[in-house]
Protein backbone atom coordinates (compact mmCIF):
# COMPACT_ATOMS: atom_id res chain seq x y z
CA UNK A 1 0.00 0.00 0.00
CA UNK A 2 2.86 2.14 0.74
CA UNK A 3 4.69 1.70 -2.11
CA UNK A 4 1.18 2.31 -4.22
CA UNK A 5 1.10 5.71 -2.24
CA UNK A 6 4.76 6.72 -3.22
CA UNK A 7 4.41 5.68 -6.85
CA UNK A 8 0.55 7.83 -7.51
CA UNK A 9 2.52 10.50 -5.79
CA UNK A 10 5.22 10.74 -8.15
CA UNK A 11 2.70 10.48 -10.93
CA UNK A 12 0.98 13.42 -9.63
CA UNK A 13 4.15 15.36 -9.23
CA UNK A 14 4.84 14.86 -12.63
CA UNK A 15 1.40 15.82 -13.65
CA UNK A 16 1.82 19.15 -11.65
CA UNK A 17 5.26 19.69 -13.72
CA UNK A 18 3.57 19.84 -16.95
CA UNK A 19 0.67 22.64 -15.69
CA UNK A 20 3.80 24.47 -14.37
CA UNK A 21 5.31 24.02 -18.03
CA UNK A 22 1.62 24.84 -19.47
CA UNK A 23 1.14 28.10 -17.57
CA UNK A 24 5.12 28.56 -17.95
CA UNK A 25 4.63 29.29 -21.77
CA UNK A 26 2.37 31.81 -21.21
CA UNK A 27 3.92 33.66 -18.69
CA UNK A 28 6.87 33.70 -21.25
CA UNK A 29 4.50 35.52 -23.57
CA UNK A 30 3.08 37.61 -20.77
CA UNK A 31 6.91 38.60 -20.21
CA UNK A 32 7.93 39.24 -23.45
CA UNK A 33 4.61 41.27 -24.40
CA UNK A 34 5.29 43.63 -21.49
CA UNK A 35 8.88 44.15 -22.93
CA UNK A 36 7.33 45.14 -25.94
CA UNK A 37 4.91 47.49 -24.84
CA UNK A 38 5.98 48.40 -21.47
CA UNK A 39 4.22 51.65 -21.35
CA UNK A 40 0.46 50.22 -22.41
CA UNK A 41 1.28 47.03 -19.85
CA UNK A 42 1.69 50.03 -17.01
CA UNK A 43 -1.80 51.54 -18.59
CA UNK A 44 -3.92 48.85 -18.77
CA UNK A 45 -3.12 47.15 -15.85
CA UNK A 46 -4.30 50.09 -13.80
CA UNK A 47 -7.79 49.31 -14.82
CA UNK A 48 -7.83 45.83 -13.03
CA UNK A 49 -8.61 46.81 -8.88
CA UNK A 50 -5.58 45.57 -6.63
CA UNK A 51 -8.24 45.17 -3.04
CA UNK A 52 -10.11 42.26 -5.08
CA UNK A 53 -7.23 41.17 -6.55
CA UNK A 54 -5.36 41.22 -2.92
CA UNK A 55 -8.80 39.42 -1.17
CA UNK A 56 -8.77 36.88 -3.64
CA UNK A 57 -5.01 36.30 -3.40
CA UNK A 58 -5.80 35.71 0.51
CA UNK A 59 -9.10 33.48 -0.12
CA UNK A 60 -6.65 31.78 -2.00
CA UNK A 61 -3.82 31.30 0.40
CA UNK A 62 -6.56 30.15 3.22
CA UNK A 63 -8.62 27.77 1.06
CA UNK A 64 -4.78 25.66 0.86
CA UNK A 65 -4.89 25.72 4.36
CA UNK A 66 -7.67 24.29 5.13
CA UNK A 67 -6.81 21.86 2.05
CA UNK A 68 -3.90 21.01 4.45
CA UNK A 69 -6.16 20.78 7.31
CA UNK A 70 -8.27 18.61 5.48
CA UNK A 71 -5.23 15.98 4.39
CA UNK A 72 -4.04 16.14 8.32
CA UNK A 73 -7.71 14.94 9.28
CA UNK A 74 -7.95 12.07 7.12
CA UNK A 75 -5.02 10.69 7.75
CA UNK A 76 -5.72 10.76 12.04
CA UNK A 77 -8.98 9.15 10.97
CA UNK A 78 -11.35 12.18 11.54
CA UNK A 79 -13.71 11.98 8.58
CA UNK A 80 -16.16 14.52 9.90
CA UNK A 81 -13.58 17.02 10.37
CA UNK A 82 -12.00 16.08 6.89
CA UNK A 83 -15.34 16.70 5.43
CA UNK A 84 -15.63 19.82 7.08
CA UNK A 85 -12.39 20.89 6.64
CA UNK A 86 -13.41 20.50 2.54
CA UNK A 87 -16.56 21.70 2.69
CA UNK A 88 -14.33 25.40 4.03
CA UNK A 89 -12.08 24.36 0.89
CA UNK A 90 -15.01 24.62 -1.40
CA UNK A 91 -16.47 27.51 0.23
CA UNK A 92 -13.08 29.62 -0.83
CA UNK A 93 -12.83 28.01 -4.51
CA UNK A 94 -16.80 29.77 -4.99
CA UNK A 95 -15.71 32.89 -3.08
CA UNK A 96 -12.66 33.64 -5.42
CA UNK A 97 -15.15 32.90 -8.48
CA UNK A 98 -17.82 35.17 -7.46
CA UNK A 99 -14.70 37.92 -7.13
CA UNK A 100 -13.71 37.31 -10.80
CA UNK A 101 -16.91 36.93 -12.07
CA UNK A 102 -17.60 40.86 -10.49
CA UNK A 103 -13.90 41.47 -12.05
CA UNK A 104 -15.05 40.54 -15.47
CA UNK A 105 -18.06 41.45 -15.57
CA UNK A 106 -16.62 45.46 -14.86
CA UNK A 107 -14.15 44.59 -17.62
CA UNK A 108 -16.64 43.61 -19.91
CA UNK A 109 -18.92 46.59 -19.43
CA UNK A 110 -15.79 48.66 -19.94
CA UNK A 111 -14.83 47.29 -22.95
CA UNK A 112 -11.53 46.04 -21.94
CA UNK A 113 -11.54 42.80 -23.93
CA UNK A 114 -9.32 40.91 -25.34
CA UNK A 115 -7.58 41.33 -29.25
CA UNK A 116 -10.22 42.94 -31.71
CA UNK A 117 -12.97 43.07 -29.05
CA UNK A 118 -10.91 45.75 -26.99
CA UNK A 119 -12.46 49.18 -26.62
CA UNK A 120 -10.33 52.25 -26.40
CA UNK A 121 -10.28 54.08 -23.03
CA UNK A 122 -9.39 57.72 -22.26
CA UNK A 123 -6.80 56.91 -20.73
CA UNK A 124 -4.89 55.40 -23.87
CA UNK A 125 -1.62 57.65 -24.18
CA UNK A 126 0.12 55.58 -26.45
CA UNK A 127 -0.59 55.81 -30.24
CA UNK A 128 0.60 54.54 -33.66
CA UNK A 129 -0.42 55.54 -36.94
CA UNK A 130 -1.70 52.32 -39.05
CA UNK A 131 -1.70 51.42 -42.67
CA UNK A 132 -4.27 53.90 -43.70
CA UNK A 133 -3.11 56.59 -41.81
CA UNK A 134 -5.95 56.48 -39.21
CA UNK A 135 -4.34 57.48 -35.59
CA UNK A 136 -5.15 54.19 -33.14
CA UNK A 137 -4.17 53.38 -29.82
CA UNK A 138 -1.16 50.81 -29.78
CA UNK A 139 -2.28 47.35 -29.80
CA UNK A 140 -0.13 46.66 -26.49
CA UNK A 141 -3.46 47.65 -24.49
CA UNK A 142 -5.24 45.37 -26.47
CA UNK A 143 -2.72 42.44 -26.28
CA UNK A 144 -2.61 42.92 -22.31
CA UNK A 145 -6.26 41.94 -22.26
CA UNK A 146 -5.55 39.35 -24.23
CA UNK A 147 -3.33 37.56 -21.69
CA UNK A 148 -5.40 39.10 -18.51
CA UNK A 149 -8.39 36.58 -19.75
CA UNK A 150 -6.35 33.92 -21.32
CA UNK A 151 -4.35 33.33 -17.99
CA UNK A 152 -6.98 34.36 -15.48
CA UNK A 153 -9.19 32.04 -17.17
CA UNK A 154 -6.95 28.96 -17.58
CA UNK A 155 -6.84 29.68 -13.87
CA UNK A 156 -10.68 29.65 -13.36
CA UNK A 157 -11.00 26.29 -15.24
CA UNK A 158 -8.36 24.91 -12.94
CA UNK A 159 -10.31 26.36 -10.09
CA UNK A 160 -13.62 25.06 -11.47
CA UNK A 161 -12.07 21.35 -12.04
CA UNK A 162 -10.82 21.77 -8.18
CA UNK A 163 -14.30 21.89 -7.09
CA UNK A 164 -15.44 19.32 -9.17
CA UNK A 165 -12.42 17.07 -7.15
CA UNK A 166 -13.48 18.54 -3.68
CA UNK A 167 -16.74 17.73 -4.39
CA UNK A 168 -15.40 14.20 -5.37
CA UNK A 169 -13.51 13.57 -2.33
CA UNK A 170 -15.96 15.28 0.29
CA UNK A 171 -18.65 12.94 -0.58
CA UNK A 172 -15.96 9.99 -0.05
CA UNK A 173 -14.72 11.31 3.04
CA UNK A 174 -18.36 11.70 4.21
CA UNK A 175 -18.61 8.01 3.47
CA UNK A 176 -15.87 7.30 5.43
CA UNK A 177 -13.77 6.12 2.89
CA UNK A 178 -10.20 7.64 4.36
CA UNK A 179 -8.38 6.43 7.21
CA UNK A 180 -4.84 6.59 8.21
CA UNK A 181 -4.07 3.55 5.90
CA UNK A 182 -5.77 5.18 2.82
CA UNK A 183 -5.89 8.73 1.93
CA UNK A 184 -4.59 8.95 -1.64
CA UNK A 185 -7.55 10.82 -2.78
CA UNK A 186 -6.88 13.49 -0.49
CA UNK A 187 -3.19 13.47 -0.33
CA UNK A 188 -3.58 14.00 -4.22
CA UNK A 189 -6.32 16.35 -5.02
CA UNK A 190 -4.34 18.78 -2.32
CA UNK A 191 -1.47 18.41 -4.30
CA UNK A 192 -2.99 19.48 -7.21
CA UNK A 193 -5.37 22.41 -4.99
CA UNK A 194 -1.79 23.90 -3.91
CA UNK A 195 -0.65 24.05 -7.44
CA UNK A 196 -3.78 26.31 -8.05
CA UNK A 197 -2.88 27.90 -5.70
CA UNK A 198 0.76 28.69 -6.24
CA UNK A 199 -0.05 29.65 -10.02
CA UNK A 200 -2.30 32.11 -8.64
CA UNK A 201 0.68 33.66 -6.31
CA UNK A 202 2.60 34.03 -9.74
CA UNK A 203 -0.47 36.06 -11.86
CA UNK A 204 -1.32 38.30 -8.71
CA UNK A 205 2.06 40.31 -8.43
CA UNK A 206 2.44 40.25 -12.49
CA UNK A 207 -1.12 41.32 -13.36
CA UNK A 208 -2.05 43.50 -10.63
CA UNK A 209 0.99 44.84 -9.05
CA UNK A 210 3.38 46.07 -11.44
CA UNK A 211 3.83 49.41 -12.01
CA UNK B 1 6.87 -2.90 4.53
CA UNK B 2 8.96 -4.80 3.05
CA UNK B 3 7.77 -3.49 -0.32
CA UNK B 4 8.83 -0.12 0.58
CA UNK B 5 12.14 -0.96 1.82
CA UNK B 6 13.12 -2.96 -1.59
CA UNK B 7 11.56 -0.10 -3.09
CA UNK B 8 13.56 2.46 -1.69
CA UNK B 9 16.76 1.03 -1.59
CA UNK B 10 16.16 0.09 -5.27
CA UNK B 11 17.23 3.30 -6.21
CA UNK B 12 21.44 2.85 -5.44
CA UNK B 13 23.51 1.24 -3.22
CA UNK B 14 23.41 3.68 -0.44
CA UNK B 15 21.38 1.85 2.25
CA UNK B 16 22.61 2.87 5.34
CA UNK B 17 21.39 6.46 4.30
CA UNK B 18 17.95 5.30 2.95
CA UNK B 19 17.86 2.59 6.16
CA UNK B 20 18.26 5.67 8.35
CA UNK B 21 15.83 8.05 7.32
CA UNK B 22 12.84 7.68 8.72
CA UNK B 23 10.29 5.20 7.74
CA UNK B 24 7.43 7.18 8.55
CA UNK B 25 8.22 9.91 5.99
CA UNK B 26 4.05 10.69 5.93
CA UNK B 27 4.75 12.67 9.50
CA UNK B 28 3.12 9.91 11.37
CA UNK B 29 5.07 10.03 14.20
CA UNK B 30 4.72 13.67 14.26
CA UNK B 31 2.33 15.33 16.73
CA UNK B 32 -1.14 16.15 14.89
CA UNK B 33 -1.59 18.89 16.70
CA UNK B 34 2.21 20.34 16.10
CA UNK B 35 2.03 19.87 12.19
CA UNK B 36 -1.46 21.97 12.29
CA UNK B 37 0.51 24.74 14.57
CA UNK B 38 3.25 24.60 11.56
CA UNK B 39 0.46 24.99 8.86
CA UNK B 40 -1.08 27.83 10.79
CA UNK B 41 2.42 29.22 11.03
CA UNK B 42 3.00 29.04 6.81
CA UNK B 43 -0.65 30.50 6.67
CA UNK B 44 0.32 33.42 9.11
CA UNK B 45 3.92 34.15 6.63
CA UNK B 46 2.24 33.75 3.57
CA UNK B 47 -0.41 36.16 4.44
CA UNK B 48 2.17 38.52 6.03
CA UNK B 49 4.42 38.24 2.35
CA UNK B 50 1.38 39.07 0.74
CA UNK B 51 0.69 42.13 2.55
CA UNK B 52 4.48 43.14 2.18
CA UNK B 53 3.87 42.80 -1.60
CA UNK B 54 1.12 44.89 -2.02
CA UNK B 55 2.36 47.95 0.35
CA UNK B 56 5.61 47.50 -1.78
CA UNK B 57 3.57 47.94 -4.81
CA UNK B 58 2.94 51.63 -3.74
CA UNK B 59 6.07 52.83 -3.38
CA UNK B 60 8.65 53.34 -6.44
CA UNK B 61 11.56 51.74 -6.39
CA UNK B 62 13.24 53.17 -9.07
CA UNK B 63 12.73 51.83 -11.94
CA UNK B 64 9.56 49.45 -12.53
CA UNK B 65 11.94 46.48 -13.29
CA UNK B 66 13.45 46.95 -9.51
CA UNK B 67 9.17 46.55 -8.65
CA UNK B 68 9.36 43.62 -10.74
CA UNK B 69 12.07 41.76 -9.29
CA UNK B 70 10.76 42.41 -5.79
CA UNK B 71 7.10 41.46 -6.56
CA UNK B 72 8.56 38.32 -7.90
CA UNK B 73 11.43 37.85 -5.44
CA UNK B 74 8.33 37.74 -2.69
CA UNK B 75 6.18 35.61 -4.73
CA UNK B 76 8.74 32.62 -5.09
CA UNK B 77 9.37 33.37 -1.48
CA UNK B 78 5.73 32.01 -0.66
CA UNK B 79 5.48 29.49 -3.37
CA UNK B 80 8.38 27.65 -1.64
CA UNK B 81 6.52 28.16 1.41
CA UNK B 82 3.90 26.38 0.23
CA UNK B 83 5.55 23.33 -1.77
CA UNK B 84 7.43 22.78 1.74
CA UNK B 85 4.59 22.97 4.18
CA UNK B 86 1.48 22.55 2.71
CA UNK B 87 2.78 20.02 -0.08
CA UNK B 88 4.76 18.49 2.01
CA UNK B 89 7.98 18.32 0.02
CA UNK B 90 10.13 18.90 3.21
CA UNK B 91 8.69 15.49 4.78
CA UNK B 92 8.82 14.00 1.19
CA UNK B 93 10.78 11.36 -0.72
CA UNK B 94 13.03 13.19 -2.00
CA UNK B 95 12.14 12.07 -6.00
CA UNK B 96 9.41 14.29 -5.37
CA UNK B 97 11.32 17.03 -4.64
CA UNK B 98 13.80 16.10 -7.60
CA UNK B 99 10.47 16.21 -10.35
CA UNK B 100 9.80 20.00 -8.86
CA UNK B 101 13.01 20.90 -9.11
CA UNK B 102 13.43 19.76 -12.38
CA UNK B 103 10.33 21.04 -13.46
CA UNK B 104 11.00 24.86 -12.37
CA UNK B 105 14.94 24.36 -13.83
CA UNK B 106 13.56 23.97 -17.16
CA UNK B 107 11.07 26.32 -16.95
CA UNK B 108 14.44 28.44 -16.07
CA UNK B 109 15.97 27.32 -19.05
CA UNK B 110 13.11 28.19 -21.56
CA UNK B 111 12.38 32.16 -19.71
CA UNK B 112 16.76 32.24 -19.56
CA UNK B 113 17.14 31.74 -23.34
CA UNK B 114 13.98 33.42 -24.04
CA UNK B 115 14.72 36.62 -22.46
CA UNK B 116 17.87 36.37 -24.02
CA UNK B 117 17.21 36.71 -27.43
CA UNK B 118 14.48 38.95 -27.16
CA UNK B 119 17.70 41.28 -25.14
CA UNK B 120 19.56 40.74 -27.83
CA UNK B 121 17.53 42.56 -30.15
CA UNK B 122 16.65 46.03 -31.34
CA UNK B 123 14.34 47.69 -28.97
CA UNK B 124 11.10 47.48 -31.75
CA UNK B 125 8.59 49.55 -30.20
CA UNK B 126 5.22 50.88 -31.80
CA UNK B 127 6.83 54.28 -30.99
CA UNK B 128 9.91 53.62 -33.08
CA UNK B 129 8.03 52.42 -35.77
CA UNK B 130 5.91 55.90 -35.80
CA UNK B 131 7.32 57.33 -39.04
CA UNK B 132 8.05 53.84 -41.30
CA UNK B 133 4.38 53.36 -40.57
CA UNK B 134 3.10 56.06 -41.74
CA UNK B 135 5.34 56.62 -44.89
CA UNK B 136 4.98 53.42 -46.23
CA UNK B 137 1.73 52.80 -47.66
CA UNK B 138 -0.59 55.56 -49.08
CA UNK B 139 -4.58 54.36 -49.13
CA UNK B 140 -6.25 54.36 -52.11
CA UNK B 141 -8.42 56.97 -52.76
CA UNK B 142 -8.81 58.07 -49.09
CA UNK B 143 -8.27 61.81 -49.30
CA UNK B 144 -7.30 63.83 -52.85
CA UNK B 145 -3.62 64.32 -51.71
CA UNK B 146 -3.29 60.42 -51.50
CA UNK B 147 -4.90 60.11 -54.63
CA UNK B 148 -2.47 62.80 -56.13
CA UNK B 149 0.61 60.87 -55.06
CA UNK B 150 -0.77 57.49 -56.04
CA UNK B 151 -0.91 58.88 -59.68
CA UNK B 152 2.61 60.13 -59.90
Amino acid sequence: MEQQADTTKIGMWLFLVTEVLTFGGLFAGFGLMQSRYPQEFIEAHEHLQRPLGALNTVVLLVSSFTMVMAVLAARTNQSKKTVRYLIMTIACAFIFLGVKYFEYSHKFEEGLLPGSFYHTQATDTVKIINAAGQVVPSHGYATFFSFYFMMTGLHGIHILAGIGLLTWIAIRANRGEFSSAYYTPVDLVGLFWHLVDLIWIYLFPLYYLIS
Amino acid sequence: MSDANIHGNSHSGTHSQLDAAPSGHHEHAHDPKAEARVYIATLSGLLILTAITVGASYIQFGSSAANIVIALTIATIKAVLVSLFFMHLLHEKPVNAIIAIAGFLFLGIFLMFDFLDVGSRANVQPTNLHVPVAAAPVAPGVATPAADVRKE
